[in-house]
């Protein structure tokens, strides 16, 4: 196992009064996969965001507990949230590349950082749509609009305008969940050649994907996490019978 | 459990069997229906005859080869300030009235002098030059624009994407309110607080003037950019917020960056509204500008504008007069101005809007 890169310790999250997660403590290792999964509203989604102070967006939403990136809690008073994003990638459901061209779409994050010499920039944007596998579909139409791709495309160009910041957390909410099994299989085989560089972590409602991709497993239930175990022996060898039942669809 | 027994009991009295292999007349219903089509296009009729009226009462002025006022013997030309008098060859000297030539029988298309620098209606020899008007009224357009699109932009950006919540839902509806405000307040107090304080601040001369109308029908389209802008760029997608975020971009970056960007054309469609907003007002243009119809760039010279001088002018007029037309032409121009505008904000922006955000191909 590699060495921890997340470290996660009681935390429990409340929208209102409604407690969304309930005590969460778990070890996340630098450059593997972690996959959480789990019913829909287990708080899986709602763990991932607060990895990246996401949450902060909503109103209404307290925290308690510690989560420690290089053993440093991002909650914090002290903590720069900007930065800590620019550290913590994150991929959402739906690919959300902004209405511009994809060269502008990848040059973003680089830009907002104040880099603006095009030849540094050029380069970052070839560099980061290799990294995504998808330089060869996109060199040629690197002015067209990030919207005139498809679906699948558009999911890896934000992988890939994440990359151009150079985090060193990925976070991923169902990326693959409103693609089409190609697409799938493309973004699947990209995770698995980003977590040589990254740490990633992904949630996911698909246990194949899961299976196929992690390197460790999380299910989550009801705000809890159940079990966290190596991937092999959630799907193997689960130690608890929610585990069981949850994999082999008994329940959820 | 009960009551629904209760209330089920009831309609099974009323409704026992229900059998669909007949069409049945629902009075209410085709009533209902057929009132609010009516009313529909009521609307729609009321403004295109209110179309066809203005513009029948414009129309004569483009026939009329004959001048209804012949000058006769001397004609004295009223003019303030060096103004150039319309028969061409005489210039009016330092606020001197001048005679000029004696134009026997000479006849003049009231029409022809609608091009002219003069807009004096009434006189031995009116002009109805309507450059002056023109160039008033895009002055003040332009210094009320100067003011309120960046002020009511900059709040919307501020309400839509920094303000709490809370403080949100006290700004936008006090905004929202500005909107019902009687315009014809707003001008009085232009007319009684903002021109005297202008004036102690800046020392120009006329006290009511293009500035102060300005700066008056500002505020008047101040709630119409604001909320408009409010509306495109809360309408941006939150995902593209969220995205901007996640690379770690500042809550001004994502503003400025992302946001804004995207809300382009509805802001735009928001300053054309706002633009046909203060080419029509008139009540505000009539109390706060001075009314003074004269050529001239400085914006702190008096002006009149093409809405005000009907508003001054339609009620003194003799029916069927040429001053009487043009009155009307000028308000057949206001209205072609603002339903462009208006259709360009409606047809144009809005579907840029649609076509950013959903453009798969």
């Amino acid at each position: 196992m590699n060495d921890i890169k997340v470290k996660v310790k009681d935390l429990s999250l409340r929208y209102g009064t409604n407690l969304a997660l309930k005590n969460i403590s778990m070890d996340i290792p630098e450059k593997m996969v972690t996959a959480f999964i789990g019913p829909s509203g287990c708080g899986k989604s709602t763990f991932l965001r607060t990895l990246n102070r996401m949450n902060d967006l909503i109103d209404n939403v307290t925290i308690e507990g510690e989560v420690l990136i290089d053993n440093i809690n991002i909650y914090d008073k002290n903590i720069d949230v900007v930065n800590l994003r620019k550290k913590v990638g994150m991929i959402f459901q739906k690919s959300n590349p902004f209405a511009k061209s994809v060269y502008d779409n990848i040059a973003f994050g680089p830009r907002i950082n104040g880099i603006s010499q095009k030849s540094i920039l050029d380069e970052i944007v070839e560099h980061s749509l290799k990294q995504a596998a998808i330089w060869d579909e996109v060199k040629d139409r690197l002015f067209n609009s990030a919207l005139s791709l498809s679906g699948g495309q558009q999911q890896r160009i934000c992988i890939a305008r994440s990359l151009a910041v150079n985090p060193e957390i990925i976070l991923m909410d169902e990326p693959a969940s409103a693609l089409d099994p190609i697409s799938t299989a493309k973004i699947e085989e990209l995770i698995h050649e980003l977590k040589k560089q990254y740490t990633i972590i992904i949630v996911t409602h698909n246990m194949q994907q899961a299976a196929r991709t992690s390197d460790l497993t999380a299910l989550f239930y009801m705000g809890d996490l159940v079990e966290m175990n190596r991937t092999e022996v959630i799907f193997s060898n689960p130690a608890k019978k929610q585990t069981e039942d949850y994999i082999s669809g008994r329940f959820g | 459990m009960e009551l629904i027994r209760l209330k089920s009991k009831e309609q099974d009295a009323e409704m026992d069997i229900v059998t669909f292999n007949k069409k049945k007349f629902r009075f209410s219903d085709w009533f209902a229906e057929k009132v609010i089509k009516a009313v529909a296009f009521l609307s729609i009729a009321v403004v295109v005859l209110i179309f066809v009226f203005v513009f029948r009462e414009a129309f004569p002025i483009f026939k009329m080869d004959k001048k209804e006022v012949v000058a006769t013997e001397v004609l004295v030309q009223e003019s303030y300030g060096g103004a150039e008098t319309e028969s061409g060859s005489v210039k009016v000297a330092d606020n001197q009235v001048a005679n000029s030539n004696i134009i026997h029988g000479q006849e003049e298309k009231p029409s022809s002098t609608l091009l002219s620098n003069t807009w004096m209606p009434v006189s031995d020899n009116p002009r109805y030059g309507m450059w002056p008007l023109f160039l008033g009224t895009l002055k003040v357009t332009l210094i009320a624009l100067l003011f309120a699109a960046p002020l009511s932009i900059l709040a919307a950006i501020y309400t839509s994407m920094f303000a709490k919540p809370r403080i949100r839902e006290i700004i936008k509806p006090v905004i929202e309110l500005l909107a019902g405000f009687p315009s014809v307040v707003i001008g009085f107090f232009a007319l009684m607080v903002m021109a005297t304080v202008f004036q102690d601040i800046f020392g120009y001369a006329s006290r009511l003037n293009g500035f102060v109308g300005g700066i008056a029908m500002g505020l008047a389209a101040i709630p119409i950019i604001y909320t408009l802008t409010e509306d495109a760029l809360t309408a941006v997608p939150k995902t593209f917020t969220e995205a901007s975020l996640g690379l770690g971009a500042s809550r001004r970056q994502t503003a400025f960056y992302v946001v804004l960007p995207a809300a382009v054309p509805g802001i735009f469609a928001a300053v054309v509204l706002g633009i046909g907003r203060i080419f029509g007002e008139t009540m505000i243009a009539l109390m706060a500008t001075g009314n003074a119809a004269m050529i001239s760039m400085n914006p702190f010279d008096s002006v009149r504008t093409l809405s005000a001088t009907i508003g001054a002018e339609m009620a003194e007029v003799v029916f069927g007069d040429t001053h009487y037309n043009v009155l009307f032409l000028i308000g057949s121009l206001l209205f072609i101005f603002t339903f462009a505008l208006n259709a360009l904000a409606e047809f144009y922006f809005k579907n840029m809007v649609i076509r950013r955000y959903q453009s798969k191909k």
